[in-house]
């Protein structure tokens, strides 16, 4: 399972390194969102670091859309899904494969857009230097929730208006926990129980993923 | 004989048991020392609750669990996920109406972003969700096994309801009837409406959920039926 699934994760990072739609468009536009929504806040609030944490979150979440999008364009090109099921690939390990290399972009755009929060919305650096390993499970917990999403919905009639119908509504408590982190961590509260939720979180997703992707690759 | 009688006697029963609960609740109970004649709107408010969360949501996610588990899968249970998913999502918009009425007059907004009332709204939308995903996919198959694993990912969200008001300081009273030392705190005829107010609404949702996957069977008899009709036209038309 674990062979599996750093092949599927070297597949998926090696695709995105060589097409640079994550550099090139997905990266700009977290950036675009970012810039939005401070404008979107006025300047009297957007320059007060409580509002950097949910904003994002927020653009984080949209910048995941995008990224789920595309993992699972990747697995529905002509061809590749007879491959892997003529390969005989564990799909636990697929699905394991899959979370990971979103979570890898994720994390790219995280530290960026973190700058940005940063510059922008005047977010503490200290407080944001603290709240990474926070970040960092959230995102990862949203990569294995979307993975298993993104599965469900590909191919589907209208996929692409389906997939933030059916995660946005999931990634909610995500949000609330990983907002939460990342303003404790800005402001001195207690940090230790969004933590347990998060990880609660991203253990049962990835639980839920290895247990059930392979019901979903069968259809 | 038995369930044939069962069968017949749900809709009156039900019927019978909703309308003690409005003559009970309307006329018979006294008002509440603090809330006054509000209180009555908490003997349909729970009950409809009780079924959204956990009957016509808990039967769709078991339906779906079952779909999925190899020995249980048929297309039955598919369709028994779907119907409840659907009675779900008109008790859930209940739910939400009936209890921002009760907020407006006690917390003076139709709104608040209280832990309860913002779960429960999302557990609405995953509801929708489900109901989206099955017009997606045309396969029976394929949208059978999609929506049920759309359904038993959406059940996280029960138990964070359930648990909101224990978790988080929320505006939404925690547990009434049964508290956490397991003391009932509601008596007398009170109680009663409560309790026939929550066994008519359970009936009531059985009710629904049987017509509906009677008319769900019709539906796809009579899609089939059409198909049949049609490939025998073709048929004819390339004997001719």
């Amino acid at each position: 399972m674990i062979r599996t699934a750093l092949l599927v994760c070297a597949k998926d990072l090696r695709i995105e390194a060589r097409s640079r739609v994550l550099l090139w468009q997905v990266v700009p536009f977290g950036v675009m969102a970012l810039l939005l929504s401070g404008l979107a806040l006025g300047p009297a609030h957007a320059g007060s670091s409580s509002a950097g944490p949910g904003l994002f979150y927020l653009v984080s979440l949209f910048v995941a859309l995008l990224m789920i999008n595309r993992s699972q364009g990747i697995e529905s090109t002509p061809g590749t899904k007879a491959s892997v099921a003529t390969l005989g690939l564990d799909p636990a390990g697929v699905f394991l494969g899959k979370s990971l290399a979103l979570a890898v972009e994720l994390w790219i755009t995280g530290v960026v857009l973190l700058a940005g929060a940063v510059l922008v919305l005047h977010t503490a650096l200290h407080g944001a230097v603290l709240a990474l390993p926070s970040i960092g499970v959230t995102l990862a917990a949203i990569a294995a929730a979307g993975t298993l999403y993104g599965a469900l919905t590909t191919g589907g009639e209208g996929a692409a208006t389906l997939l933030p119908v059916l995660t946005l509504p999931a990634f909610a408590p995500l949000l609330i926990a990983g907002e939460r982190s990342f303003s404790a961590a800005l402001h001195g509260g207690t940090l230790w129980e969004w933590w347990v939720i998060l990880v609660v979180a991203l253990v049962a997703y990835l639980a839920v993923g290895i247990l059930l992707y392979g019901v979903l690759e069968e259809s | 004989m038995m369930k044939q009688l069962s069968q017949r006697l749900l809709g009156p029963v039900t019927l019978v048991l909703l309308g003690l609960t409005f003559w009970l609740g309307l006329w018979v109970t006294p008002p509440d020392k603090v809330q006054g004649n509000l209180v009555r709107l908490l003997y349909v408010h729970p009950a409809i609750a009780w079924v959204a969360l956990y009957v016509s949501f808990g039967t769709a996610t078991i339906a779906s669990g079952l779909y999925l588990w190899k020995r249980t899968r048929s297309l039955t249970m598919d369709r028994i996920a779907h119907c409840a998913m659907e009675v779900s999502v008109v008790f859930i918009v209940l739910t939400l109406v009936t209890g921002s009425i009760w907020g407006r007059p006690t917390w003076g907004v139709w709104w608040a972003w209280d832990a309860r009332l913002t779960s429960t709204a999302i557990l609405g939308v995953l509801a929708l969700g489900y109901l989206a995903l099955r017009r997606a996919n045309d396969d029976p198959t394929l949208r059978a096994r999609r929506s049920a694993v759309f359904a038993i990912l959406s059940a996280i969200n029960v138990p964070i309801i359930h648990f909101s008001v224990q978790w988080w300081k929320t505006l939404h009273q925690g547990a009434t009837v049964f508290t956490s030392s397991r003391q009932v705190l509601v008596h007398g005829v009170m109680a009663w409406t409560l309790l026939i107010s929550f066994v008519g609404f359970t009936l009531l949702f059985f009710w629904l959920l049987r017509a509906r996957y009677r008319l769900e069977v019709e539906r796809e008899e009579s899609s089939a039926a059409t198909l049949d009709e049609v490939l025998a036209a073709r048929r004819s038309e390339g004997a001719l």
